[in-house]
């Protein structure tokens, strides 16, 4: 079992729930309830993750990451080192990937919340920001907690763009996903079963947590 | 770099989970340097690795790849210190666009085998022959080599079944792996009835009893020229590690993994 690279994928997943759950929540509010021009371009760019293949996204990012490009020279400019390849670079890459996954179940929990039940909140003089915190999120929780799970179990699991911008480093690119593939090429088939297995239990785990978590909420909500 | 210990302290701080190594836990030290070598060295290298961080007692991460991918990242700005490329035309390369110190030294002329898992048709004392009586006989499904067209084990590949004549015919069995290592499990997986791979691999204690393999004449092939150079971020364990790689100790194990060294 290589922990290093276990741990940096969770570390990696934990960091991609730091930055992208608020913006996921920030985003899938906003498309489930405001009309704008330009909405359906929106959702169809956070949904476009799902349908590219990883190899294409991976591509993209390394040409925007990589050392001649604006992006990458600034990188360096600023903190010595190149964006590709590193960990920050990663992360920023599983952001963008995991769009779909988190901002996808956020926007339908919003929407699925009554518009009375918001209305009524407005009508009695609450504050937006009330309305959001009082009504909306424990209405739309179960959808966020699906999110971050959904994320989290992804980003473990993500591989073809991690191949592609990661560079296999380990402590510091090298992810679970990627030290089996190492482990196969090393021949080492005993080192990728136990990893393979590890990765499946923590899988099947955080889908059981998703599932009751969701369902001990709702039940919450329904009883409230 | 400051900013970037500063940046990975950040990540370690915020999580506490990355390794202390790379988070600069330790707060004053440089990450240990990143060595990338060629798929070929993985078990050579890791053992030179293992004799140096107890000689020198300093440490070093090493990564794998094919050579072709290993010199594409440096030029993205992959912090790679030394490259040990099994084909020394991404040296030479990288040299040329400013990416490595200098064209840095050749260190070891790696060499292929006709490998064999068990229960294949192919007779692997045979060789070549063996290889083309067994796709006569209509009993070659898959054969696995490297990507000609990123390693350089592939290409030697193609080369020395170009030279037996049977690069054609061999066409529409030919599995691709990614770099040398990947062709070689291909190989032993048992879904091919065999494939060209580095001898350096076959030769690793982990392959003992997983199939027999035959050396193929160098004459078949250019010579795998195997070239390191320091880039442009290499700091002072690396440098000496690249020192390293020239002496005695070194030599010993790359010799006991089949290949043949500058000079001899």
């Amino acid at each position: 079992m290589d922990w290093i690279a276990f741990r940096l994928s969770v570390a990696l997943a934990l960091w991609t729930l730091a930055l992208l759950l608020p913006l996921a929540v920030w985003l899938g509010r906003v498309l489930a309830y405001r009309r704008f021009p330009g909405r359906g371009f929106v959702e169809a760019a956070v949904a476009l993750p799902l349908v590219l293949p990883p190899t294409v996204v991976g591509f993209y990012l390394l040409t925007a990451f990589g050392a001649p490009s604006p992006l990458g020279r600034a990188w360096e400019r600023l903190f010595g080192h190149g964006l590709a390849f590193s960990f920050e670079g990663l992360l920023l890459a599983s952001v963008i990937v995991n769009l779909p996954f988190a901002v996808q179940p956020v926007q339908n929990a919003f929407a699925a919340v009554p518009p009375r039940v918001r209305e009524a909140g407005a009508v009695s003089g609450m504050p937006p920001w009330r309305v959001l915190l009082a009504v909306e999120l424990p209405l739309a929780w179960p959808g966020i907690a699906t999110a971050a799970v959904l994320t989290f179990a992804h980003t473990l699991g993500e591989f073809g763009v991690v191949l592609m911008v990661g560079g296999a480093i380990p402590g510091e690119t090298q992810t679970i996903a990627i030290a089996i593939y190492d482990r196969v090429q090393a021949f080492d088939e005993r080192g990728a079963g136990i990893m393979s297995a590890a990765l499946l239990a923590v899988s099947v785990a955080a889908l059981g947590l998703a599932n009751t978590l969701s369902r001990r909420v709702g039940r919450r909500t329904r009883d409230a | 770099m400051p900013a970037a210990r500063l940046s990975r302290r950040a990540v370690a701080a915020g999580i506490g989970l990355l390794p202390g190594g790379l988070a600069g836990g330790a707060g004053a030290q440089a990450p240990p340097p990143l060595i990338a070598g060629a798929a070929d060295l993985q078990f050579a290298l890791g053992e030179i690795a293992a004799r140096f961080r107890a000689e020198a007692g300093q440490e070093v991460r090493l990564s794998f790849g094919s050579s072709g991918n290993i010199a594409r990242q440096i030029e993205q700005g992959s912090p790679v210190e030394l490259f040990l490329s099994a084909d020394e035309a991404f040296v030479l390369r990288l040299a040329a666009g400013g990416h490595t110190r200098d064209a840095g030294a050749l260190y070891a002329i790696g060499r292929i085998v006709l490998f064999v898992p068990p229960g294949s048709p192919i007779r692997a004392e045979d060789g070549l022959d063996g290889l083309r009586a067994a796709l006569e006989a209509g009993r070659i499904r898959r054969f696995a080599i490297a990507n000609p067209e990123h390693a350089p084990y592939g290409r030697a590949a193609e080369q020395a079944l170009r030279a037996a004549g049977l690069w054609e015919r061999l066409q529409p069995h030919l599995v691709l792996g990614e770099n040398v290592a990947q062709a070689t499990q291909f190989a032993i997986a048992g879904g091919s009835q065999g494939g060209i791979a580095a001898y350096s691999l076959v030769l690793a204690p982990t392959m003992r009893g997983r199939g027999a393999f035959r050396l193929l004449p160098d004459a078949l092939h250019e010579p795998l020229r195997q070239r390191m150079a320091l880039t442009r971020r290499a700091g002072p364990v690396a440098e000496r590690f690249y020192t390293y790689m020239q002496e005695p100790a070194a030599r010993a194990i790359m010799h006991r993994y089949g290949f043949v060294l500058p000079g001899e």
